[in-house]
């Protein structure tokens, strides 16, 4: 992270941050910094929210107005806050779990709307904080905490969930791709309507001591050899839909008037 | 924060340091090193400069460039 | 005086929402309050407000939460299942002291329940509903006119005290057509801002224990947590500083119990046996009053459940030594527990309960009076 974003954009005070070693979500933040650095938003309109997990805590590090509300309610909170004042950008910082799990309706709802809010999803195949347990996106036969034999579950592919869901801008990074990454968030910053990212991060503390990649490095390397920007059967990275289509604020304000009896 | 001498294009702030070693694994000259657990900066002059590890860094502990201090 | 109108209990609570600035309203379809939010998505509009029908009840007391931090008055309207929904983030309206009010209208419950028939089976509900302790202000109407006028109380007391506001209705009154006069001076009250964005610490309190509020997007650049948080809003795990939040929650309501507590006393003055009761039911108990004539016979209505007007009941029974007390409801008991509390064996406390879904008759409780 360049010293000169960590100083304008991060509250100092509230570092260092809580994530394990060798975690991705620090570099997934950075990320987002180094986009939102990059876009012409005014930084006194923008509004970070998130929910509950490892993610959901980058919202405290950062130097805007920020909701750390709960498990997976993020993008509910956030469809408020949007409506309420459309000038506000708001950015969703979420996990796989908060995201896809308990708050998978609010997720495909704010699709179905193409709300103009922009999710980041924080992709690390595992609930973290609550000590790695198997969720929505952990591969089959994976171990986790609560699937010690291996994971007998399948996966949502959180783009296409999210495709056929309705959203307008749907993409995916890993945190290796970094430069990629940035560009991949930047896209969805400029896509008006409901824009989301998921961001493939390792948890070598909860997923890669139960998977055989302990070390951060070997995650780090896997993440770099099971992507391709190409279809050659491996995860795909790149932008799977950028479209523009009617967003529901722009949309509802048509009908907002002055005409209201003032004693109702 | 951190360390910084005239021929170190790379500054660390060690605090932070939570000794993934990813830093060290990834630096394509041996620049960085891991020492009781934390980064250390161990052969400077070797340093291109290239910022992966300021990048790859998820702990905001290596900063590239001269003037961070100015 | 202004002009009468006559409107439906949950059109009444619109209105009265409206005119204190309610200017957001999210909600989600559910009988018996449905007409709140057909009503709301028709009417706000046309003040600049914004309705949304989110996909469910947990979503729309999100998006009410959402808003209000953006500085719109907020407001959510439900009934039983869905207000089971809603507990969480009321929880963390609480945590968060964001100004809400959430409206429900009790039907017969548990579960699905009764959906088109009356109950007051949300009484405990809707003090503890959501989990942890939390302080809340719970008022219950009686008629359509106490609706609109008390809706307006429940934004006031939202937005002074930086706390969310339930406003407990009923089948019965929600859906009954009732005149309703429109006064032309009405106390809107609005939420405390801060002086200056300077070094702005979202929960440093005044001396009333209710720290002003900033709204996102003006560059007070605050973070708002449901975790224990200290002055700056930030997460801490000072057991000192969860103490000091938990204890400065409690006490702001504490600290204003008098100016909260509304309640009535219908022919009390010579009265030697009480009957307390709140929604549709206190209207019922009014004609019992009037139906038998008989002063030794009195009522007492709160209003404000939750803070309940302890003080007040307990002067009353002590002034005019009351020697017993009936206590009907429309469920098998709740209400009648914190009545007992505040009684404390001083007399006899007897509950008289129905809960068929069917409102009980004035008849019904003579019969229970006469039996003795």
């Amino acid at each position: 992270m360049r010293i000169e974003l960590l100083n304008k954009y991060f509250k100092m005070d509230q570092l260092p941050h809580i994530w394990c070693p060798g975690c991705g979500n620090g570099i997934a933040l950075g990320a987002a910094v180094e986009a939102i650095d990059n876009s012409t938003m005014d930084k006194d309109k923008i509004c970070i929210v998130s929910g509950i997990g490892c993610s959901s805590r980058a919202s405290g590090y950062l130097n805007f107005d920020s909701l750390h509300t709960t498990h997976g309610r993020a993008i509910a909170f956030a469809t408020g806050i949007k409506l309420a004042n459309p000038e506000l950008n708001v950015i969703v910082i979420t996990g796989d779990g908060d995201c896809t799990a308990i708050g998978g309706n609010h997720l495909i709802h704010g699709c179905r709307r193409n709300i103009d809010i922009n999710v980041l999803v924080f992709n690390n195949n595992i609930y973290g904080m609550t000590g790695g347990q198997y969720s929505p996106t952990t591969p089959r036969n994976a171990r986790t905490s609560t699937s010690r034999q291996g994971t007998v579950e399948r996966q949502f592919d959180i783009c296409k969930l999210s495709e056929n869901a309705g959203a307008t801008y749907v993409a995916r990074g890993t945190v290796f791709h970094y430069k990629h990454l940035i560009g991949l968030i930047e896209g969805a910053f400029k896509n008006k309507g409901f824009s989301i990212v998921e961001i493939l991060t390792p948890c070598p503390i909860q997923f890669g001591r139960r998977n055989k990649t302990p070390e951060p490095a070997d995650m780090m390397r896997l993440l770099k050899n099971s992507t391709s920007f190409s279809d050659d059967g491996k995860t795909k990275i790149g932008v799977f839909r950028d479209e523009k289509e009617p967003e529901f604020v722009s949309e509802y304000i048509k009908l907002l008037s002055n005409e209201g009896d003032i004693s109702v | 924060m951190g360390e910084m001498g005239e021929s170190k294009p790379i500054a660390i702030h060690r605090d932070w340091c939570k000794g993934c070693g990813l830093c060290s694994a990834f630096c394509p000259r041996g620049v960085l090193v891991l020492n009781l657990g934390k980064v250390e900066i161990q052969n400077s002059e070797n340093c291109i400069g290239c910022g992966l590890c300021e990048r790859i860094c998820p702990d905001y502990v290596i900063y590239l460039g001269r003037d961070i201090y100015g | 005086m202004g002009e009468a109108l006559l409107m439906q209990g949950n059109e009444a609570c619109v209105r009265g929402a409206i005119r204190a600035g309610m200017r957001f309203f999210a909600g989600y379809p559910i009988t018996p309050s449905t007409e709140i939010a057909e009503l709301a998505s028709l009417m706000l509009p046309k003040y600049n407000g914004k309705f949304i029908q989110m996909e469910d009840e947990i979503s729309s007391m999100a998006a009410v939460i959402g808003a209000s931090l953006c500085g719109l008055k907020a407001m959510t309207a439900t009934s039983g299942p869905g207000f089971s929904l809603k507990q969480e983030n009321i929880g963390y309206a609480s945590m968060t002291e964001i100004p809400c009010v959430v409206v429900d209208v009790m039907r017969g419950g548990p579960s699905t329940g009764l959906p088109t028939c009356v109950s007051q089976g949300d009484v405990m509900q809707s003090r503890w509903g959501t989990h942890g302790d939390h302080p809340v202000i719970v008022i219950a109407p009686s008629t359509v006119k106490d609706i609109y006028y008390m809706t307006i109380k429940a934004f006031n007391y939202s937005e002074r005290y930086r706390i969310p506001v339930i406003l407990l209705l009923d089948e019965v009154n929600a859906h009954m057509r009732e005149s309703v006069v429109i006064e032309n001076d009405v106390e809107i009250w609005d939420r405390k801002r801060p002086l200056t964005r300077e070094n702005h610490k979202p929960y440093a309190a005044d001396e009333d224990g209710v720290p002003p509020m900033g709204e996102f997007g003006k560059g007070y650049r605050f973070h708002v947590t449901g975790l224990v948080h200290d002055e700056t809003g930030h997460p801490t795990n000072s057991s000192e500083e969860a103490e000091k939040l938990i204890r400065r929650l409690h006490y702001k309501l504490e600290k204003s119990r008098d100016d909260i507590v509304i309640y009535e006393k219908f022919k009390t003055e010579r009265c030697r046996t009480l009957i307390i009761a709140f929604g549709s039911v206190a209207r019922v108990c009014k004609d019992v009053i009037c139906q038998i004539n008989d002063d030794s016979i009195g009522l007492f209505i709160p209003y404000t459940i939750w803070p309940f007007p302890d003080k007040e009941l307990l002067s009353l029974i002590q002034k005019n030594r009351i020697e017993r007390i009936y206590v009907p409801e429309l469920n098998t008991g709740q209400m009648i527990l914190e009545v007992q509390r505040i009684v404390f064996g001083r007399c006899e406390v007897l509950g008289i309960n129905k809960y068929s879904g069917e409102l009980i008759t004035p008849t019904e409780i003579i019969k229970c009076l006469r039996r003795g």
